[in-house]
């Protein structure tokens, strides 16, 4: 009986402990806003003295929001490039770190009106400004920005207008970095990370020319038009109030434009998106132009799909011969070498190989400039290689002694053993495990994107972002992979049973 | 002779396989290696083919001589042009053919063109009566026929020592009596073979020769007749208790 009525009185404080909790969560309500603190200030960046909390103009911003709506502001952290569907899928009440007001983001997602106004506009080093005055005498130049950007359209256009080279940037720290190395001839970006990026890496200057205007947003999930009414509202009050001039003053953004910019939105005049594909209208023209524009980036796709296998191969190529090299060091070579050669493959084995990329490409940039396709190769292909060579160390291995030792008495030489014998006997061991691992560097060539390398997967991002939707570009990504990895896979298969019923 | 071996000694940790060896043959002999299993025939045939180094002795094969430990590389390329040797598991080439697996010497070491090696390995595999099966994998051979591949691609390269080890071993009665016509056939143009087999019955008919091991040492020798017939040491007499 004691026992039974202990619980009972658990049973019954751990309800209302409970309770309680609910309670304390209903007392406090919260709006769950998403940003990329790695965007940095003035957006969203961690506060140098306390790590744990964020500062930046959006976070200013998200906080009048929330407190307009009677909620407490919290902070969730979102990869940059994933703000959209996070939010879709409801990770978060809004989403807006340095957002920008598109076409597609209108169709697909609730959006805020515009509360801040930016320019794309071009930085070049400081000894180039009277020599690219605009896109025009940038022709065959490499000109750089962050990826899925209206600024990135911008370039897209001009390389077809003006013939300028495009490169992609999965942040937009290293184009200004790159530029200061010479690895690019201008970076177009909004003006207020050009002016963050000068004063940050010397050398640089940035032109006064305005190649596209652009705004900053809010986004909600579709559904959510409630809440997004209610933050429009609290945004037109803070517009009028001078509570949003108040912010963009102390972090530095406030300019002329921007006051007329507050102005007109007070006024009434919404401001429409840039055109990144071919404007909003009625549904039914707003349907043809998406497919007009998937049907514009199939070429890019494909196109994506050559360098991802041309890369592959590459990387294959080199990863097999050095593989070779490194599995007979270490089979027949004794002492320092095998250390070092064994010393390699548990490094590269044991280190990611996002991370060797990162370093063979910026890591390495003041020693050696090396252009980006050359280092996602040399990076995939000497990753690549530590496995391979294991293959091969176990298939060498594999080979009987007896086989090796038929060939000696026969009069073979030890190279000759090793060529003609040993050699061809792991190679068919070797040959299945290979196939398998060309399949997986097909699909981890897509980490080279993070060194300016526009492959199947960032193309699939650029086309999945523009068009507001992965549901398409992600089948027909999935849809190329396989088309390339399929029949190799079946190859694998193939030779593992051929193989095997040849040993038996 | 052809083949000398003198005091040969050889341990592996503290256990002596050989302790003191010491023979030899003389051109068209066909000498039996007997023994119980661990007496040291096998590892005999493997020192003779310098595949294993020894600790003491020498083995003189047609005037090339191996010493203790290491030996010189070129010592070891002229002795492989005097001694041939088929496996116990034959070890054929698995990624060759039949063909294929008997040219590779004549072809990569002696330089001879393909296809006067060729044909001459088909004269080869014909005497041996595997001709028929000369684009055959390893894998696609019977125990018997990969033994007689294997034969003939250690006499592709013409060597005045043939050494066999266990080739009784896998054959029934009637497939031993043809082995052994066939190898006395090799010895009729002067070649010498060294045997090692359990088979006295193999012995006693094809052999000049018999020399009985036990525990790293040579016990007995002489006429395989004689000796078979008529043992004088323990150790014979174990092996021919059936």
């Amino acid at each position: 009986m004691y026992i039974s009525h202990d619980v009972r009185l658990t049973a019954v404080a751990l309800f209302f402990c409970i309770l309680n909790f609910a309670f304390c969560i209903q007392a406090q309500p919260v709006l769950r806003w998403g940003g990329d603190a790695e965007g940095g200030a003035p957006f969203v960046e961690a506060d140098p003295s306390n790590p744990s909390v964020v500062r930046g103009f959006d976070v200013e911003v998200a906080e009048q929001m929330a407190k307009g709506l009677g909620r407490k502001a919290q902070f969730v952290q979102v990869a940059f490039a994933s703000i959209d569907q996070s939010v879709a899928r409801g990770d978060f009440d809004i989403g807006m770190s340095g957002v920008e007001d598109t076409p597609p983001r209108r169709a697909m997602l609730s959006t805020t009106i515009p509360y801040y106004e930016f320019h794309e506009v071009l930085t070049v080093r400081r000894e180039d400004a009277s020599r690219f005055p605009d896109f025009s005498k940038l022709r065959g130049r490499k000109v750089g920005t962050l990826s899925a950007t209206i600024a990135y359209e911008r370039l897209l256009r001009a390389e077809r207008e003006n013939g300028i080279v495009v490169v992609s940037y999965d942040d937009d720290v290293h184009p200004y970095e790159d530029l200061r190395e010479g690895r690019l001839d201008a970076v177009l970006l909004d003006n207020i990370i050009a002016a963050r990026s000068v004063r940050r890496v010397p050398g640089l200057t940035i032109l006064p020319t305005n190649f596209q205007t652009g705004h900053y947003i809010g986004v909600l999930a579709k559904e959510n038009t409630a809440l997004r009414d209610r933050i429009n509202d609290i945004l037109r009050a803070r517009m009028r109030d001078g509570t949003l001039e108040r912010i963009y003053r102390k972090w530095n953004i406030w300019s002329d434009d921007e006051a007329a910019f507050i102005q007109s939105s007070l006024d009434g005049a919404a401001a429409a998106p840039p055109r990144a594909g071919e404007g909003a209208g009625a549904t039914q023209k707003q349907q043809a132009s998406k497919f007009a524009l998937i049907a514009r980036y199939i070429p890019s796709l494909l196109e994506a799909s050559v360098i991802t296998i041309a890369l592959s191969c590459a990387s294959m190529v080199l990863a097999i011969f050095i593989g070779i090299l490194i599995a007979s060091g270490r089979v027949y070579a004794s002492g320092f070498s095998r250390v070092i050669l064994t010393a390699y493959v548990e490094i590269v084995r044991g280190t990611p190989v996002l991370l060797q990329l990162f370093v063979l490409y910026y890591g390495l940039s003041s020693v050696i400039r090396l252009p980006a396709f050359l280092a996602a190769l040399l990076g995939l292909g000497l990753n690549y290689a530590a496995y391979e060579s294991e293959i091969y160390r176990g298939a060498l291995e594999a080979v009987p002694r007896g086989q090796l030792e038929a060939a000696r008495t026969l009069g073979l030489t030890e190279m000759q053993v090793f060529s003609l014998v040993r050699g061809p006997q792991a190679f068919r061991l070797a040959l299945a495990p290979m196939t398998n691992d060309f399949v997986a560097l097909l699909k981890d060539s897509s980490l080279v994107s993070v060194i300016t390398v526009v492959e199947l997967t960032k193309q699939t991002q650029i086309f999945a972002t523009n068009i507001g939707s992965w549901v398409v570009p992600g089948l027909l990504c999935a849809a190329l992979y396989l088309i390339l990895s399929l029949p190799l896979a079946r190859l694998a298969g193939y030779l593992e049973t051929k193989w095997r019923s040849d040993s038996e | 002779m052809i083949v000398n071996v003198n005091d040969l000694r050889l341990s592996r940790g503290r256990r002596e396989i050989l302790r003191g060896v010491s023979f030899a043959a003389d051109r068209g002999e066909l000498v039996a290696l007997m023994g119980l299993s661990g007496g040291g025939k096998t590892t005999i045939l493997r020192t003779i083919a310098a595949l294993e180094p020894f600790d003491k002795g020498t083995v003189d094969v047609g005037g090339v001589v191996l010493r203790p430990g290491a030996n010189a590389r070129q010592t070891i390329r002229d002795l492989r042009k005097q001694v041939g040797m088929v496996f116990q598991l034959h070890y054929l080439f698995d990624h060759l053919t039949a063909l294929d697996n008997v040219t590779l010497a004549p072809t990569r070491v002696a330089h001879v063109a393909r296809t006067d090696a060729e044909s001459r390995a088909m004269t080869l595999l014909d005497s041996l009566g595997v001709a028929h099966r000369r684009n055959a994998y390893p894998r696609e051979l019977s125990g018997g026929e990969a033994q007689r591949v294997a034969i003939a691609r250690s006499m592709a390269m013409d060597p005045p020592v043939l050494m066999l080890d266990e080739p009784t071993a896998s054959l029934d009665p009637a497939r031993r009596y043809e082995l052994g016509e066939t190898l006395v056939k090799l010895t009729k143009d002067g070649r010498t073979l060294l045997v090692t087999t359990h088979d006295d019955d193999f012995a006693r008919e094809f052999a000049t020769r018999v020399i009985i091991l036990a525990e790293g040492e040579i016990v007995e020798h002489g006429d395989p007749k004689e000796v078979l017939t008529n043992p004088q040491n323990p150790a014979t007499k174990a092996l021919l208790q059936k």
